[in-house]
């Protein structure tokens, strides 16, 4: 089948990135994508162009795409070529050079403009900007900003917005006398309220600014080239360099030429498209639902949902809009601010500021949730505010909380020899180094140094070190809210379209939904584990997409030798099995006998080859210690001996185990019971634990942890008696494999879902799940085999085979010849 | 240096998607059957640490060493995202007889 052909026009930070998104989804197998760019140069972070301006980084920095790139990934790119028409008739794209393309997509990625506010004598008679006068927009207007800076004292700025602000340090960071002139009363009115703005205000001037507010600035002194500045009042201001950046306003000339319908940008729907089905707008000239943007993070969101879609990842992948919180660094001062600046008259509006240290924090809550914040000079609780603003949870009663900087420290005020992942050995400057590498993202910063794929705990100061070193230019990872990084589906999108497909394999999986069909190593477990949740016995199961410990049974050690766990039920044994252990371990040669925390016996340092002759030995099931399974329930000896137990904790964990044992999930589930609230057992701080109080009942916890986290689980409800415990621990085992993310722990899964609404499911029944939810553990349950009996049965030849032998060739012919 | 066939027996002694690690002479190799229909030999052990890289996980031409991660590209074997040194790939096939054939150097 011929390729269709996607003609994008623009290759700012929308179209760049639209681009790089749909290489990375494999699009170009099934599109021939050509793009057009007017300046001379490749894609480049737009955001950066102040710290060129103020000449803390080179401006060959901000190239995110050189020009080689496109080529590189099979991409066409007219560099330098301005597009003049499309002909929507006949699909065609005119451009100038008399270029022509055809398109049977078409992406308007067009920007902006800078705004120009009739100044009188701003322009020349032929409409070119006064000598001295510029716009703040691309590179190429930075050049010049930069050249005729070299020969002058002093500079004004127009407006006192972002890029105005911007202009105005990068400048003054070149030595010259700056002036912001502002129209209206306090700097950056859009985002701040009054007090902010003053606050801002004083920063800036403490960088050697002046700020001049309520200044309507009417006209433009000097012949040929700019002298100063008229204002409303009669006022003059001297200045021999103008930079305007009184605003951006879509461009959407071409568009409006095109006949599309425009508004004040180019009016686009959920799909992103236009009035016409085979054209569509992104970015700043795009106009959504009443709303144009001129932030980065709304752009991305908008692009990759259109790469989704032309990729066919999802051709049904919509943009709702954008919550607008945004990070930013306004002339070297921290501000975070998203949703509304002002409370209206019920909304409760808490402030905080401590102007010695110029800092200012501003929530509106509204019905006991965050509907915006300003955070100015430190923004070290803006992830938990946006995580909240984001999410609309109820907050805290107690509001000043949410103030505090996190307890944490951050890691940005690190040194760069700080270790930051202790699983990896990765330092600060490993990681900074990466980001100014290019990774641009939380998942590529991790690929590119393996920090945080251990056991993960260092996440968070690894972001927050990519977001303090990549600035505006953080890149949100679309592969964060996949279930696997190999198919761009989030669990509840790929569970509907493996019911829908039918799709019974892990081969099938990547056919049907990854990008060219490319399957992918590391998520193959992860689909394994979601598909026998989803068929059970139905699932086609294939040795390859198991994780060597899965395909033999065992725990892969670092010699690659094996460790067997026999399942030991509650951790109760008998003098009888200790010795049938104690013999195995012998003739076999364990190179080490073990307690293990979960109260069982690990023998180690077993080859492959060895596995099935000491299962046969032991004549006890597996512990399933090897895989992301229901593993062990650690026991107390309770009312059995205890002097204090109120619950007969060994027979409960005992039945837990015997029922649980071989139970799949999407993460190891530990378990323990304990007889009294003593707690000896510990099971407060397992996935799920079960402790007796007085009365024959037992508190059931879950989501608790004592490993890389620490957490005390949370009391999901009280049962009356063992058999409800073992009902209400096997629904909460149902939902969390239904519902968790691969790899998730219930303590985050607890967290994540919250205790309230797994109590309403789980306990309450209130959406009627739970006799659903029972069956199907209790199918799983049903449908337990004790892998082990693989030693008589193996699944394949030489699944326990030691290194296979091999014969040279010559050899063989000889006895072939010998043999005839 | 020498280069020696060595034959692996019959291709099935591979499982389709998963490797096998074979002894040719002295020297330990991998071979690797993958789903998209490729067949590779490198050296059976991770050059990170030591990891037996035929218990690895296979997707399109990339193999996961199950100690710790790391990721090679099977045609080349170049380390994928990580700072690894580069594992020796051999030459392998399947003759007529449906035998699997690696030649390895013969040396050490």
């Amino acid at each position: 089948m011929a390729r269709e052909r996607l003609v994008v026009v623009g290759n700012g930070m929308a179209g760049a990135r639209l681009v790089e998104d749909l290489v990375a989804r494999g699009a170009t197998e099934r599109l021939d994508i050509v793009v057009f760019g007017d300046e001379h140069h490749g894609g480049y972070n737009r955001i950066l162009l102040s710290d060129v301006l103020a000449g803390g980084r080179d401006a060959l920095d901000c190239v995110t795409h050189p020009i080689g790139w496109y080529a590189e990934h099979g991409v066409r790119l007219h560099v330098g070529v301005r597009v003049l028409g499309i002909d929507r008739k006949q699909r065609v794209v005119h451009a100038g050079n008399g270029v022509l393309e055809r398109y049977d997509h078409l992406v308007l990625a067009t920007g902006s403009n800078a705004f120009l506010p009739p100044l009188e004598r701003l322009r020349l008679d032929d409409g070119a900007l006064r000598p001295g006068a510029f716009v703040f927009r691309t590179l190429d207007d930075v050049d010049a900003i930069l050249d005729a800076a070299s020969r002058v004292r002093t500079a004004a700025v127009i407006g006192g917005g972002l890029l105005g602000l911007e202009a105005a340090r990068g400048l003054r960071g070149r030595g010259l006398d700056v002036h912001v002139v502002h129209l209206m009363k306090h700097l950056m009115e859009v985002q701040l309220d009054a007090n902010a703005g003053r606050m801002l205000r004083r920063a800036i001037e403490a960088l050697g600014v002046q700020v001049h507010l309520e200044s309507v600035t009417v006209g433009v002194l000097g012949e040929p080239a700019v002298e100063g500045l008229l204002f409303a009042d009669g006022t003059t201001l001297g200045c021999e360099l103008l930079v305007v950046a009184a605003g951006i306003r879509p461009n959407v000339q071409l568009a409006t030429d095109a006949g599309l319908y425009v508004e004040r940008g180019v009016v686009v729907g959920d799909d992103l498209r236009t009035d016409d089905p085979s054209v569509y707008a992104v970015g700043e000239c795009a106009q959504h639902r009443g709303i144009t943007y001129g932030l980065v993070a709304p752009l991305w969101e908008q692009v990759s949902a259109l790469a989704d879609r032309l990729a066919g990842v999802r051709p049904d992948a919509v943009y709702l809009g954008s919550l607008t919180s945004t990070k930013l660094k306004v002339a070297g001062v921290e501000l975070s601010v998203m949703g509304q600046r002002d409370g209206g008259e019920d909304d409760e509006v808490v402030t905080f500021a401590e102007p010695s240290r110029g800092v200012y924090r501003k929530l509106v809550v509204r019905d006991g949730a965050l509907v915006g914040a300003i955070l100015l000079g430190d923004t070290s609780c803006a992830p938990d505010l946006v995580r909240a603003f984001e999410s609309g949870a109820p907050l805290p009663d107690d509001r000043v909380e949410l103030l505090r900087a996190p307890a944490r420290s951050t890691a940005v005020d690190l040194p760069d020899d700080a270790q930051i992942c202790n699983c990896n050995g990765v330092s600060k400057g490993r990681l900074v180094a990466a980001v100014r590498g290019g990774a641009r993202s939380l998942g590529a910063l991790c690929a590119a140094t393996r920090a945080g794929t251990g056991c993960g705990t260092c996440k968070k100061d690894v972001e927050a070190i990519l977001e303090a070193v990549a600035g505006g230019a953080v890149a949100e990872d679309p592969s964060r809210h996949w279930y696997v990084p190999g198919v761009p589906l989030s669990k509840p999108e790929l569970v509907a379209a493996v019911r829908e497909k039918g799709l019974r394999s892990v081969s099938a999986v990547f056919a049907a939904l990854s990008p060219g069909g490319r399957e992918d190593a590391a998520s193959k477990p992860g689909l394994a584990s979601l598909l026998r949740t989803i068929w059970g016995a139905d699932y086609e199961d294939e040795r390859d997409a198991r994780f060597v410990n899965d395909r033999v049974h065992a725990n892969i050690q670092n010699d690659g030798t094996f460790s067997v766990i026999p399942r030991i039920y509650g951790g109760v044994t008998s003098p009888q099995q200790l010795r049938t252990i104690a013999d195995v371990a012998e003739k076999h040669g364990a190179r080490m006998v073990k307690i293990t925390g979960g109260q069982r016996i690990d023998l180690l340092g077993f080859r492959k080859e060895q596995l099935p002759a000491i299962w046969r030995d032991l004549g006890m099931p597996s512990g399933h210690a090897y895989t992301k399974a229901f593993r062990t329930c650690k026991t107390c000896v309770g009312t059995e001996f205890c002097r204090y137990g109120v619950g007969d904790s060994t027979a409960l964990g005992i039945a837990i185990e015997r029922r649980f044992q071989g139970v799949e999930s999407p993460a190891k589930l530990k378990l323990a019971t304990a007889g009294c609230p003593r707690n000896c057992s510990e099971a407060t701080t397992k996935d799920i634990g079960a402790v007796a109080v007085e009365g024959g009942r037992w508190e059931i916890y879950v989501g608790g942890a004592a490993g890389s986290r620490v957490r005390k689980g949370d009391v999901l409800c009280v049962a009356d008696s063992h058999d409800e415990v073992l009902r209400v621990m096997g629904r909460f085992m149902q939902h969390y494999r239904e519902n968790a993310r691969f790899g998730e722990r219930t303590y985050d899964y607890v967290e994540r879902v919250g205790l309230d609404r797994l109590k309403r499911l789980l306990v309450d029944d209130e959406e009627g799940e739970c006799a659903r939810l029972d069956a199907e553990m209790q199918r799983s349950v049903d449908a337990y085999v004790d892998p082990w009996r693989e030693a008589d049965a193996p699944a394949h030849p030489t699944q326990f085979a030691p290194a296979l032998d091999a014969v040279p060739v010559l050899l063989r012919l000889r006895r072939a010849a010998g043999e005839r | 240096m020498t280069q020696r066939t060595y034959d692996l027996g019959a291709l099935d002694r591979v499982p389709l998607g998963e490797g096998r690690a074979f002894e040719t002479g002295g020297r330990a190799i991998a071979v690797y059957r993958t789903r998209a229909g490729g067949l590779y030999a490198t050296e059976a052990r991770c050059p990170h640490k030591g990891g037996p890289l035929a218990d690895g996980m296979t997707g399109g031409a990339t193999v996961v060493c199950p100690l710790h991660g790391f990721a090679f590209d099977l045609t080349t074997g170049r380390p994928l995202a990580t700072e690894c040194a580069h594992l020796r790939t051999f030459p392998v096939r399947v003759d007529d007889a449906g035998r699997l054939l690696v030649e390895v150097d013969g040396d050490d």
